[in-house]
């Protein structure tokens, strides 16, 4: 119970996670797979996110005053910035990636009028 | 630290070209063509140039940005990036140049748009041979893929779904590689792969080091469709237009095995991965099935670009058993076995490209009498062929000779017969293929008569010269895999090997 | 030992490859000069290959280095005494068949003559190349070329029947093929270089089993070609290849490349000490006799001469296997002898059945009554011999099963004597009826009783190489000085300089 109270982050993102993939590989409706892979790429973001944040750390802004040059910085002060960073980067390629698949969601019901895989599957034989 | 600019000249430059490209297009759609090409051989120029560079004076190092790592992000050149890199980029070029004819036939009305993710796939691929940096490599992997995916749905009827199916597994593969380096990132707070590779000796105990570890290995191998994570695989090159197979075909795979090699032995070091967990022996069994799997599935096709689909999973497991053999001689065979497989493969999906460019035939059964209508395609596809199966002088028996030593070496007398079956079945392969072709039914010669109506008909220079270039190279490095070897890639293995 | 560098093994070599691309571009149109290209090579390669027999027999090696393939291991090809004796006997068949094949091709109207003639030459740079290689690898290399160009070869007729032939003969072949690239291996993991040493490298090198089983895998692997019962499959059902091929690739090129790196394997890589030390000879010497008396007794129960002829270059190379396998100097010479005798008679034989082919369609033994009497100078030369085979002198047969017979009795193993005497009466029992139907028996059917052989282009090659036989027996050491070289490479293997 400590355990999961403690680093109850990790566990979100684990259940996030892992219904996401089961939408990914288990649903057969080509729309409920991208929302899977979706939640599946949100949950990644959210453990790094999450992997950044400190209690009572404040934005990473450092200011610079006069006569302040010499004063310690203490990185415990502060949140990590970088996966913050990272995940910038990362939103837009889960976007890209995203727009990819709704444009061939549409090319596949423009081909087969259907977007549940098993019809699919059957019309191409 | 260096200041030539070659190291980033490889990526900015088909990068930029990509934006370019749909604003010429839009003004002059048949400028597109040259641009490619122009982009691509400044690409390969410099790749020439670092691999050159890298021979004299060993590793560069180039900070992007000027931001000193581990900070900022680094893109470093050993033996190994600039010996991937320069297959990439002369593969690429070469394929760009045999796309002319196909694609103003196959994609009339996509050329701006087909150049333009061409490029975006190159220049995906060339970042992540170049980058030193994990979390680059990562956005690098995405942008080849989602080019990827985009090139392939511009196929034939199933190319869509495909695609789709593709881009399921690619993402579960790439979201993985991401969490492993958030695993990764949140134990050591780096993202260099040098500093990594400093600071992972210490903490190789540690369960979440291994996590992300097993993270990589998967998101990779889904990358690099290692069996059983093959599945997208078929579809997804089968349907794809000619030029789109013939690039990601011999490319996709390689640059994910070059990413494999690359965490296992730079990023988490050898030790880690065989003397703390038996990470390598199980990937030598993955290995071994991929071949197995790959080469009797392939034997179930009579479509040729599938069946060569079902060989690039045999293949890529050849290149998986020399990481997992994990010794000299097997990683030696192993890298090799990038070049070697990247030109074969290339060789192949261009024939394939030609053959369905001049008469629509994919089935094998169709062929027959295709030599006397193709006699140089025919004549390269054997060649071509024949470095598939590993027949000496040609470059595929070398890489096989160094596989079969190094699992000689590392004592796994089973590797041994499981490499030898391997090529005694796409022997049986790629025969079959070969009888159809240059064999004819007794009935039609006696018809036919020696000098039969069929009359020569090649596919044109544009897709015939590429062709022959790779033909030539097959033949040609295997001469001089040798040299290669003492040159390149003995500096290219880790030391402690 | 002396060594000199020259580039003439690379020359002879190189000469048939020429050759092939030239035929490949002359085409079907101009057959003449197509065919030009076929003598001019043999003759030049000929004259290429006797330029250096002086030099090996003033105890001399020719080297020739051209690149490195592997660390430790260079495409090098070295002509000493065993190397020079193969590559006189290849180069100088060569010319009588290309001969022939003009004759036995244009008789038959045969079509696909182009690649008949190209992939012909291929054979004989793969044959040459086996006869100078300096290294195992180098040899490897040849032999595969040898075997892929020989496939369309045996193929050749493209009936179902024929194409049965090939497959079964790559199936064979490709198999022993990997056997030979495990033993490769396996030898460079154990010592570390692949280069042929008179009396053998592996000395030492290696636990005793470990050495028996390469010796094993080793057999098998290059048996395959040499035709050893029980993998001997192959030989009987290639028959249905022309005739020519028959005679050059199944009694010499092709089979004898077999013997000739069994031989290499023996006494260059294994050499006589280690074989005595591990009882290793006795077993391939029974092997041996095993497959000399197997083979006699199912030759007597073909009806097809071909075939008859097939199970008979069997029984002879496992004669030459056997003599090897002895170990006594006068059974080495024996046996390496046996290889051009052989070579010579055997070829006579083919011949024959060939020009008899060509002239009545006949291919049976049961049909050849008094078929002597219409092609006399045919059947004279098949006389001769069979009975060169059975070893009756004074023709070239008796003077290598006489050394043989020495060589049992020095190696004190009577029984291998009694094999060989056996031998000699199962040659009596399958030859004899022929040469006697043939002449002293009434043509069935139509009778055709008057001078009718068939053309010159067949009849002078098959008579030249009866007379050379005939003559080789009677003096061993004329024009080509055979004797003096196998007597020199038995004195090298055994180290008495």
């Amino acid at each position: 119970m400590e355990l999961i109270l403690s680093k109850y982050n990790y566990w979100i993102y684990i259940v996030l996670m892992m219904i996401g993939f089961y939408a990914m590989i288990g649903k057969r409706n080509l729309v409920k797979k991208l929302v899977g892979m979706n939640i599946f790429q949100t949950a990644i973001i959210l453990y790094f996110i999450s992997t950044g944040a400190k209690r009572g750390a404040t934005i990473p802004i450092v200011e610079h005053g006069h006569g302040e040059a010499m004063q310690a910085i203490h990185a415990a002060h502060y949140a990590n910035p970088l996966p913050h960073v990272l995940m910038l980067t990362t939103i837009v390629v889960m976007v890209s990636t995203f727009g990819v698949a709704l444009a061939l969601i549409i090319m596949i019901y423009r081909r087969y009028r259907t977007l549940e895989e098993d019809e699919i599957l059957e019309l191409r034989k | 630290m260096t200041t030539s600019p070659f190291p980033i000249l490889i990526i900015v430059v088909p990068l930029i070209s990509a934006f370019f490209i749909p604003i010429i297009g839009w003004w002059r759609r048949g400028l597109c063509y040259p641009l490619v090409i122009v982009a691509l051989s400044i690409s390969v120029l410099s790749s020439i140039f670092i691999l050159h560079m890298v021979v004299e004076q060993g590793t560069i190092h180039y900070y992007l940005g000027n931001w000193d790592p581990p900070w900022g992000i680094e893109y470093v050149i050993d033996h190994l990036n600039a010996f991937v890199a320069i297959i990439v980029s002369v593969i690429s070029l070469i394929i760009a140049i045999s796309s002319r004819r196909s694609v103003e036939r196959e994609l009339p009305e996509k050329i701006v748009y087909f150049y333009c993710l061409f490029l975006l796939q190159v220049t995906g691929l060339l970042g992540i041979v170049v980058t030193g940096d994990m979390f680059n490599l990562y956005v690098f992997l995405e942008i080849a893929s989602l080019a990827g995916y985009a090139l392939i749905a511009i196929g034939e009827d199933g190319a869509p779904f495909a695609s789709f199916n593709y881009m399921i597994y690619g993402t579960i593969g790439a979201c993985f590689y991401l969490l492993g380096v958030g695993y990764l990132y949140v134990t050591t707070g780096s993202l260099n792969m040098a500093d990594l590779s400093k600071i992972l000796p210490d903490l190789y105990h540690s369960k979440v080091v291994l996590m992300a570890f097993a993270f990589f290995i998967v998101g990779v191998g889904l990358k690099m469709a290692l069996f059983p994570m093959h599945v997208w695989l078929p579809d997804a090159y089968t349907y794809a237009p000619s030029a789109v197979s013939a690039l990601v075909a011999p490319l996709m795979t390689k640059v994910g095995a070059y990413v494999m090699i690359r965490i296992i032995f730079t990023v988490f070091g050898p030790n880690f991965s065989m003397e703390l967990i038996p990470a390598t022996t199980i990937l030598c069994w993955v290995a071994a099935m991929a071949i197995l799997f790959g080469c009797i599935l392939a034997l179930g096709q009579t479509d040729l670009k599938r069946m060569l689909a079902y060989v690039l999973i045999a293949e890529v497991g050849y290149i998986a058993l020399g990481v997992g053999l994990a010794n000299k001689a097997g990683l030696t065979g192993a890298i090799l076995h990038i070049l070697n497989d990247a030109l074969m493969m290339a060789c192949l999906f261009l024939v394939v490209g030609a053959i369905m460019y001049k008469g629509g035939l994919r089935n094998i059964h169709q062929f027959k009498c295709l030599h006397r209508k193709m006699p140089i395609t025919m004549a390269a596809f054997t060649v071509a062929a024949l470095s598939v199966i590993g027949i000496p002088p040609t470059c595929g028996f070398f890489s096989k000779w160094y596989l079969v030593l190094g699992a000689i070496d590392a004592n796994r007398w089973l590797f041994v017969a499981i490499l030898l079956i391997g090529s005694l079945i796409s022997a049986i392969l790629f025969f079959r293929v070969i009888e159809n072709i240059y064999f004819e039914p007794a009935d039609y010669a006696h018809n036919g008569g020696e000098h039969g109506e069929i009359a020569i008909d090649e596919a044109p220079l544009s897709m015939l010269i590429p062709i022959l270039i790779t033909t030539a190279g097959i033949l040609l490095l295997g001469i001089l895999s040798g040299k290669i070897v003492s040159i390149i890639i003995q500096f290219a293995v880790p030391a402690g090997l | 030992m002396e060594v000199v560098s020259s580039t003439r093994p690379l020359l002879a070599i190189s000469v048939s490859v020429l050759a092939a691309l030239f035929i490949l571009l002359t085409g079907e149109r101009r057959r003449n000069l197509r065919e030009l290209w076929t003598i001019l090579a043999s003759l030049a390669k000929f004259s290429i290959v006797a330029s250096m027999i002086p030099i090996v027999l003033a105890g001399k090696i020719i080297e020739c280095t051209i690149i490195d393939l592997s660390p430790g291991i260079a495409l090098q090809f070295r002509v000493d005494a065993f190397g020079i004796f193969f590559g006189t006997l290849a180069s100088a068949l060569w010319i009588a068949t290309s001969i022939f094949s003009i004759g036995y091709m244009r008789g038959l109207n045969a079509r696909a003559q182009t690649r008949y003639f190209f992939c012909f030459a291929f054979a004989l740079n793969g044959a040459l190349g086996v006869a100078f290689a300096g290294n195992l690898l180098t040899l490897f290399i040849f032999y595969e070329i040898l075997t892929i160009s020989t496939f369309p070869l045996v193929a050749h007729r493209e009936t179902p029947e024929a194409i049965m032939g090939g497959r079964k003969y790559l199936a064979y072949l490709l198999t022993g093929a990997a056997l030979v690239f495990f033993s490769m291996g396996l030898t460079y993991h154990l010592t570390g270089t692949l280069d042929f040493v008179g009396g053998g490298f592996l000395q030492g090198q290696g636990p005793s089993n470990i050495l028996r089983l390469l010796f094993v895998t080793f057999i098998l692997g290059f048996g395959t070609k040499a035709a050893l019962i029980p993998i001997h499959e192959w030989l009987p059902t290639a028959m249905v290849a022309p005739t020519p091929v028959s005679a050059l690739l199944h009694a010499v090129a092709v089979v004898k490349a077999g013997v000739f790196c069994v031989l290499r394997v023996v006494l260059y890589v294994f050499g006589p000490q280690l074989l005595s030390d591990l009882n290793l000879w006795l077993i391939l010497a029974y092997f041996a006799s095993f497959t000399i008396i197997v083979s006699g007794m199912l030759a007597l129960a073909q009806d097809n001469l071909k075939r008859r002829l097939a199970f008979s270059t069997i029984n002879n190379l496992a004669i030459i296997i056997m003599g090897a396998a002895l170990l006594s100097p006068s059974a080495i010479i024996g046996g390496i002898f046996h290889i051009a005798g052989h070579g010579f008679m055997k070829i006579t034989l083919f011949f024959v059945a060939g020009a008899i082919y060509v002239k009545t369609q006949k291919e049976n033994v049961s049909e050849l009554d008094g078929i002597g009497r219409a092609m006399p100078i045919t059947m004279g030369s098949f006389a001769i011999g069979a009975m060169g085979i059975a070893g009756t002198p004074p023709v070239v047969g008796f003077i290598s099963k006489w050394y043989l017979c020495l060589g049992s009795l020095e190696a004190k193993e009577i029984v291998f004597l009694f094999v060989l005497l056996t031998s000699v009466l199962l040659d009596i029992a399958y030859f004899f009826p022929i040469i006697y139907n043939s002449f002293f028996n009434r043509p069935q059917g139509r009778v055709n009783s008057g001078f009718d052989e068939a053309s010159m282009l067949m009849v002078i090659p098959l008579t030249v190489c009866a007379i050379i036989s005939v003559i080789l027996g009677i003096a061993p050491d004329a024009f080509f000085h055979f004797f003096g070289i196998a007597t020199l490479a038995a004195k090298n293997i055994l180290g008495i300089c």
